[in-house]
């Protein structure tokens, strides 16, 4: 059973989370997502740009609890949790070294590690009609995981919005999200107005024929809280 | 390469003549020179720094045709622009920059470091050129971002996207204070900014311990060298 595939149109690179289900970071899909990112890391070129997205009604409701859950103990939930939350962590050290602009393009729900997974992209884009951003943790009287922590305190950058996504356990929509300065866009009703945005985007900035390498490095430096925690240094070339 | 003149409790330091205003070893030299000077003027704690330029460039960074020439002066010039940044934000007075022209990358960031940033909104741009030319930005310019551009899409558009950032652009993001029409009108609001804060009486080494205080962060990047996985290689960008 394919979980994700990865397409090339042009310039793009294009990797969607495939089938009805709820995308869940099970540590198969985490390796599968891996992979995919490794190999458009490989084949990047000049220009190249990927953009990320899924089919149905969510981009990912996040870790694989019910996995967790069906490990018959507590101590084997709680093992099976952290191996989640471990093997997580390269798929975000791999989006933040790819040498290319990321777009995560959100068709539905994004919740918990789905969320990080939307949010360790350059840009985020989503629907104004449908999905909603929701940090569950504080709901499911789950702690969160460093990395994840410090994902919000680099990337979203009022502390009300950073309250309002971590400790209010609300579901947020587009416009707010957009508001709230969590995602960069909201103005498009359909999972298929949502990725020609995206398209969009991605094309205008693949035509400035960026050095991949030298892309990753400066996002890398943007982040260095973020690139410390995933055990991620900016290669430093020439300077001035 | 530029000129100091006081006006009643206003310093004015120009960057003189129609050039870029490249901030190679010996303009950084005279920089930090006119800062000194400044620093020990009796006056001084009561005073304010407003630093422009002539013509169409702010600065339009560092000097990299030298840097070509000579690769050592890119780290000779890395180091003179620390010294030069740390010595504004330590300087005991109010700072504006008075942006009439192009600032680009280390020139940016020169004018980031001051207090106030005044534009022109009838030409010129605010750019972090660095990856439209192939070059990583040290993290140290990274610090004063973080510190001067609030909010992390505007520090995404001004890294990642190497945006021309225009007065307008420059306000909604909060790394301009306020814009003017033309290069005499907002050399002309800046002193009348200074005078106003003059006026408040500032006693200016409280001021200057107070901007350290709150630009410490960016200090210590400052004053850290960058670690050795990370050092300067002369081969450009190629990897």
């Amino acid at each position: 059973m394919s979980m994700c595939t990865l397409e090339k149109r042009g310039d793009l690179f294009l990797l969607t989370l495939t089938g009805d289900d709820e995308h869940r970071f099970h540590p198969d899909t985490t390796a599968s997502v891996l992979s995919l990112l490794e190999q458009a890391k490989s084949q990047s070129t000049r220009g190249s740009v990927l953009i990320t997205t899924a089919h149905g009604k969510f981009f990912s409701n996040g870790f694989d609890l019910a996995w967790a859950q069906s490990a018959g103990s507590q101590t084997g939930a709680v093992n099976r949790m952290h191996q989640m939350v471990e093997s997580f962590k390269p798929v975000v050290a791999a989006l933040f070294d790819l040498p290319m602009p990321t777009i995560a393009a959100l068709n539905g729900h994004a919740a918990a590690s789905g969320l990080m997974f939307a949010l360790s992209h350059d840009y985020v884009f989503m629907r104004n009609d449908r999905g909603v951003l929701y940090m569950s943790e504080v709901d499911l009287g789950l702690p969160l995981p460093d990395y994840f922590a410090a994902m919000f305190a680099a990337k979203i950058g009022t502390s009300i919005a950073r309250r309002e996504l971590l400790l209010s356990g609300k579901k947020i929509g587009g416009e707010e999200a957009v508001g709230l300065g969590i995602v960069d866009s909201a103005a498009h009703d359909s999972a298929e107005g949502v990725v020609e945005a995206t398209v969009s985007l991605g094309e205008s900035l693949a035509g400035k024929k960026w050095n991949g390498e030298v892309y990753a490095s400066i996002r890398k430096s943007l982040y260095p809280g973020v690139c410390a925690m995933l055990g991620l240094t900016a290669k430093i070339a020439a300077s001035p | 390469m530029c000129t100091l003149e006081k006006r009643g409790q206003l310093f004015l330091l120009k960057l003189t003549g129609n050039g870029e205003h490249r901030l190679n070893p010996t303009l950084l030299d005279n920089l930090r020179s006119a800062i000194t000077q400044i620093r020990s003027d009796p006056s001084s704690s009561r005073s304010l720094l407003i630093t422009t330029s002539d013509g169409k460039f702010f600065s339009n960074g560092y000097d990299l045709a030298l840097a070509e020439s000579d690769p050592s002066l890119r780290v000779v010039m890395d180091s003179k622009l620390r010294s030069l940044v740390a010595d504004l934000i330590s300087l005991p007075m109010p700072t504006i920059a008075a942006v009439t022209g192009h600032a680009s990358a280390a020139g940016f960031v020169l004018a980031m470091s001051h207090d106030y940033v005044l534009m022109r909104r009838d030409r010129g741009f605010l750019y972090m050129s660095e990856l439209d030319i192939e070059l990583v930005i040290p993290a140290w310019f990274v610090a004063v971002i973080r510190m001067k551009i609030g909010s992390p899409a505007a520090r995404r558009d001004v890294m990642l996207t190497a945006e021309k950032v225009t007065a307008e652009r420059g306000l909604e993001m909060g790394i301009v204070d306020s814009s003017y029409g033309s290069a005499a009108e907002t050399i002309e609001a800046a002193i009348k900014l200074g005078e106003e804060i003059v006026r408040r009486g500032v006693d200016g080494y409280v001021y200057g311990r107070m901007r350290e205080t709150l630009l410490k962060q960016v200090l210590h990047t400052i004053g850290s060298n960058e670690s050795a996985s990370n050092r300067m290689r002369n081969s450009g960008s190629k990897l």
